[in-house]
Formats: C-alpha cells, structure tokens, sequence
C-alpha cells in the first residue's frame, strides 16, 4: 500500500474514533458543556489537559525550532512545561475551590466589579482566536501535504469534524475526545522518534540516545559530531546557542507566567471533582506532557544530523540533485524545502555562510523526518494523523473557551442575567458554532500575522491574568482598583512593545534598541513586573475590598467544603 | 469556618505558603538557575554524554517539575489531615 492510502486509512480511522466518542459524550446541560459535569477523573483530566495543550505548534514545529536553534530552544522546553509547577501550586487548587466555570468569572467575583469581568472577557476571546488561527492552518498544511488535498479543502475537513465535536458535546465531549487524541499524537510522535533513535545512536529510548555515541563506530556522542558539524559549517555551536542570556531568562520566564495565565489551560482545573484532584491532574497533565518534550530536543539532535548528512552528503561534499532522495522533492512541491544552484556545481549543499544553497522550513523537521529516516509508510501516515489530532485538540479545547466567554461570562453574567439554563447552552453552541467558522476563515486566510501574535498572546496572558489572579487568592488585602489597573497597566505596556517591534518598526527590532536586551517575545515578564507593582502602588490608596470578598480568599484557602463546580 | 480556631487557619496557611516557596525556590534553581544563569558553568561538567548544563535545559528541568508537582500534591495532602480540613 502507498502512503496516500495509508494516510486515508489511519486518519479516517481516527476522524470516525473522534466522532463516535463526541456522540456518545453529549452535553445534556450548561454544567457538562462548560466543565463536563465536574466529574472528571483527574489522570483523565490531565491526558485531555496535554492534549488540549500540545498544539500543532507543539507536534510540528517545536522540534524543528529546537533543531535550528540548539541550546536556544531550551526557552520553549523549560516555558511550556515549567508553567504546569505554577499552575499546581498556586492556582488549579484554589480556583477549584472557588468552584465557578471560567477566568474572567473568578476575576468579576473576586474584584466585585463588572469592569475587571468585561476587561478578561475580552482579554480571554482575543488570546483564543490568536492561537485557533494558527491551529486551523496547522490542519490545512497537514491535510494538503498528505491527503494532497489543497489547504482550504483541508481547513474546512477539519473545522466540519471540530464543530461536530465541540458544538455537539461542548467540555465532555471535548474531554473524552482529547483523551483519544492524545494516544494518537504520542504515539505519532514516538514511534517514528524511537526509530530514528535506534537507527543513529542504537538506543530505544530517544532521551537516552540524545545524549550517546552514534552507532556508525565512530565513538562520537551525537551532541560533540553536531557541535562539530556546526563549527564546520558556520553555525553557532549547537550546545550553546546564539540568544543573550538574559532574552533567554526573560523569555523562559514570559512563557511559564503565560502558560499559567491561558484560559483555555485554567479551566481545565474546573472539570474535576475536588480541590485535592487539581493538584493531582495537573502533576498527571505535566508527565504527559514531559513524554513528548523530553522526547523533542532528541527528535531535534537525530534530525538535524539525518538532515545534514543527506544533504551535504557522508563526505561534506554536497549530494548530486539528480540523486537527491524522494523526500527533497516531495516537499519542494509544498514550498518548504528550496534548493538554488548556486555555485552550479549540480550539488546540494547546507551551511550557515555564503555556501549555503537550501532554504529549509523548520516545520518539515518532524513532518518530513520519517521520510528522511525512510521508515515504512503507515508510519509516515500515523505522524500525518498525529499532526491533525494535536490541532483538532488544541481548537476544540480553545473554541469552547471562546463560546463560554461568550455565552457565560458576556450574556448570562453581563448583559441578559435571567436567561434559563437551556437558553445559555443554546447559545453556547450558536457561539461555538460561529468561532469555529471564524476561526475556519482566518486558517484559509491566514493574516500574515499569525506567528508574531503568538508572542502576543502568551505576553497577554502573563502581563494581564496570571497577577491579578495571584494577587486574588495570596493577598487579601487586593481591591478592585489595584487589579483593573494593574491588568490595564501591565497589557498596555506589553501590547506596546510588541506592536512597536513586530509591526510598526520591525527593522529596529534587534537587541541594540531593545530594553534591557529583551526582546518582544520575552517582554511580557517585564509586563507581569509593572502589573504587580502598579496593582500594590494603587491598591494601597484606595480603600480596601469588602468584607465578604475577603471572607472568600479565606475560603478558597483551603479544601474543605468544595463540592461541586457551582451553577450561580 | 472550617477550622477550629483563626489561629489554625493562620498557621494553616503559613505551612502552605512556606511549602509553596521552597518547591518554587528548586522551581527556580532548576530551570533559571541551572539551565540559563549557570549552564556555562555546568557545561564544563560531562553527564551521561551530556554538558550537564545542557542536560538541565532540555531534559532535567523539565524532569524535576514532574517530582516538583508530585511532591506538592503529597505534602498537602499530609497538610490538609494534620489541619482537619480535607475533602470528605
């Protein structure tokens, strides 16, 4: 069988496994579509939550950052796991104990004030479309790649089975649906990475082989033959990177805020039946997690040598075009691979100086990998249905984020109070109906954007929620001024930054202009700092919060008496 | 209130914020510490065919976060009992 109709086949398979679970796991009240009844077991909870947050950046394109980036790609590995230990230790347990549905609810109660509840509203839908946008192009370029189909067919495959799902079964359906993706995007990811380990290092273990001698006899550990390789070739060293230490510290530290600030991750700790639950599916979340960003930087280092030695060939010579592997010319076709003859010699030829001939999209790293490995096609077909589960995963979890922000937090608890339960899940599904179309769009017509508001949207977060949530359960005496402006403070000052380098100026965005040697991606830490500081300074003039509002800190303190997620 | 006394609840949450610090301090040491503040000191030291800098930056940071959360879930657990105030 050829790989288009193993493609078909395993992806096929996996489309009919989502939707059998989403009919079986509907949402029969508010309650299941918004936290899926409250019940869920915790390590089920944690392998939706990796699920929901391994998105198609994650599966795809995180280990072909890291293979270019080397030491540098620490940034992504330490941020996006390091912000679960923030999460479980000082917000999933306490916001289950106040037991509402989302962020901006626990924000609205717990400042008493409308605005601060309009103020996350709003910061929460505009985090959530920033990153559904680059989840829905994610599908497209899987599906045109291996279905070859063209992106938009594949975008509106993808948002028919999303809708079907999201819409149909809200957070349940959602949940059970993750727990199956998350089997399949691991599975996705490691079996081809275990290949790959045994074929250059002879280990099974891809962590371990990351750090072994190659197995071609040599006795070289892999990490010293890529630093070599790297001098030779006019790249910085791989174990060292090129980044300041101090863009790195600030950007690890913007990434691990703005993962615990993201709603979409927040409200995961709501679906559980008790407070000491939390603690425990978040700590299930992270070992989930780790298995596949563990595994990352490993796929990184053999991909980066399997990539190189094809190219310039054993001997450092460069390959004959003509005799190039299939894999070259099968990506040329999608554009993510280039070659430019340049010195017409009819060789390819890879280097980090004016030798160099290829153009290399770091996205093909993982997609191409089993090609470039030659590992058995239904392999190659898995990682394509591993690639559309990690974005399924992620825009279900998202888009129910987006329709609860607007059902719950804007119409229920905002603008129409009275409306019944059967009323507020009606338009929970017409809001999630219309994200999903909107979010469709924005992946067929992707504003050219999309990879600098990521920067955006975990800056937001961090500089925005994170304080003003901390702030809530450890410092009682926070009032509502200090939060509103500490919120509106910290995300002007990140939004600023970033819109200057990213888009107004984005020639003067190198680390001579920037402050302190940081760069927009790391900005938001900076924010977080002037949020906290403006929330103390202002929270200190103005008269402290009302006494109920202080008896809840107290009772969100500790476990007892949690129960189940409230319906007001 | 669920506690007995305010004084409980005082110490309650005084044990809780002290565990919250230490596990953020190692939180902190792993990964800002070990990992980008002093990996080019510990680069110099060779694990498993690893600089063990590196090591900690993509591999052992995220490793300890694991053990990091499991502790905590297991010291509050503890905590809640000694202070009467778990889930039922």
């Amino acid at each position: 069988m050829d790989i288009r109709i193993w493609t078909f086949l395993i992806v096929g398979l996996s489309f009919v496994l989502y939707i059998g679970i989403a009919i079986y796991c509907r949402a029969g009240s508010t309650k299941e579509f918004y936290v899926a009844g409250g019940g869920v077991h915790p390590v089920v909870n944690g392998m939706a939550t990796a699920a929901d947050w391994m998105s198609a950046a994650s599966f795809i394109s995180m280990a072909g950052l890291i293979s270019f980036m080397g030491y540098d790609g620490a940034v992504y590995l330490m941020g996006w796991t390091g912000g679960y230990v923030l999460l479980a230790l000082c917000l999933a347990p306490y916001l289950r104990k106040f037991g509402k549905f989302t962020v901006p609810d626990f924000i609205g109660d717990r400042y008493y004030s409308q605005t601060a509840r309009t103020v996350a509203v709003i910061c929460a839908i505009f985090v959530s479309f920033t990153y559904v946008a680059g989840q829905m192009r994610g599908v497209g370029v899987v599906f045109s790649r291996f279905l070859e189909v063209d992106i938009t067919t594949g975008v509106f495959l993808g948002m028919a089975i999303v809708f079907f799902y999201a819409v149909l079964g809200g957070m349940k359906g959602i949940t059970y649906t993750q727990v199956a993706q998350y089997c399949v995007l691991m599975m996705a990811y490691l079996v081809p990475a275990i290949f790959i380990s045994i074929m250059i290092t002879g280990h099974v273990i891809p962590q371990f082989g990351f750090g072994a001698t190659l197995a071609d006899g040599s006795g070289v550990h892999l990490l010293d033959k890529l630093d070599g390789l790297s001098a030779e070739l006019g790249f910085a060293a791989y174990t060292s990177g090129t980044k300041s230490t101090i863009d790195v510290l600030f950007i690890t530290a913007a990434l691990m805020v703005g993962t615990a600030g993201l709603p979409h991750v927040i409200v995961r700790f709501f679906t559980v039946p008790k407070v000491k639950d939390a603690r425990k599916s978040a700590g299930w979340a992270l070992i989930f997690i780790a298995v596949l960003y563990t595994t990352a930087p490993a796929v990184a280092g053999f991909a980066r040598l399997n990539m190189i030695n094809t190219i310039n060939g054993a001997d450092s010579q460069g390959t004959e075009y003509s005799e190039a592997p299939t894999w070259v010319t099968n990506w040329e076709k999608t554009g993510l691979i280039g070659w430019e003859d340049k010195n017409e010699d009819g060789r390819m030829f890879y280097s980090g100086d004016e030798r160099n001939e290829m153009h290399i999209d770091r996205d093909i790293m993982v997609l191409a990998n089993p090609e470039i490995a030659d590992l058995p096609a239904w392999v190659i077909a898995l990682v394509a249905a591993g690639g559309v589960a990690a974005a399924l995963s992620t825009s279900a979890g998202l888009l129910l984020v987006i329709s609860t922000s607007i059902s719950h937090d804007l119409l229920k608890r905002n603008l129409m109070p009275n409306i019944s339960d059967k009323m507020e899940l009606r338009y929970a599904r017409s809001a999630a109906a219309v994200a999903v179309c909107i979010a469709g769009y924005l992946g067929i017509n992707p504003p050219g954007f999309v990879a600098q508001v990521v920067a955006f949207a975990f800056g937001l977060a961090a500089s925005s929620f994170f304080p003003a949530i901390i702030l809530g359960i450890f410092y009682k005496r926070m009032n509502k001024y200090g939060a509103i402006t500490g919120m509106v403070s910290g995300l002007l000052f990140t939004a600023t930054y970033i819109v200057y380098f990213k888009f107004i100026n984005p020639a003067a965005s190198v680390p001579e202009n920037w402050w302190f040697g940081v760069s927009p991606e790391g900005i938001g830490t900076l924010g977080m700092i002037v949020n906290f500081a403006v929330a103390a300074v202002v929270c200190h003039l103005t008269p402290p919060p009302p006494q109920d509002v202080q008896d809840m800190v107290e009772s969100i303190r500790y476990p007892q008496g949690a129960g189940e997620a409230q319906v007001h | 209130m669920a506690f007995h006394s305010k004084e409980l609840a005082k110490a309650y949450w005084r044990e809780n914020v002290k565990l919250l610090l230490s596990l953020l301090f190692i939180w902190a040491l792993v990964s800002f510490g070990f990992g980008i503040i002093l990996v080019d000191v510990l680069n110099q030291i060779q694990f498993f065919g690893f600089k063990l800098g590196f090591w900690f930056a993509q591999q052992g940071s995220i490793y300890t976060f694991v053990v990091l959360i499991f502790v905590y879930v297991y010291k509050m657990n503890r905590l809640d009992e000694k202070y009467d105030v778990q889930e039922d």
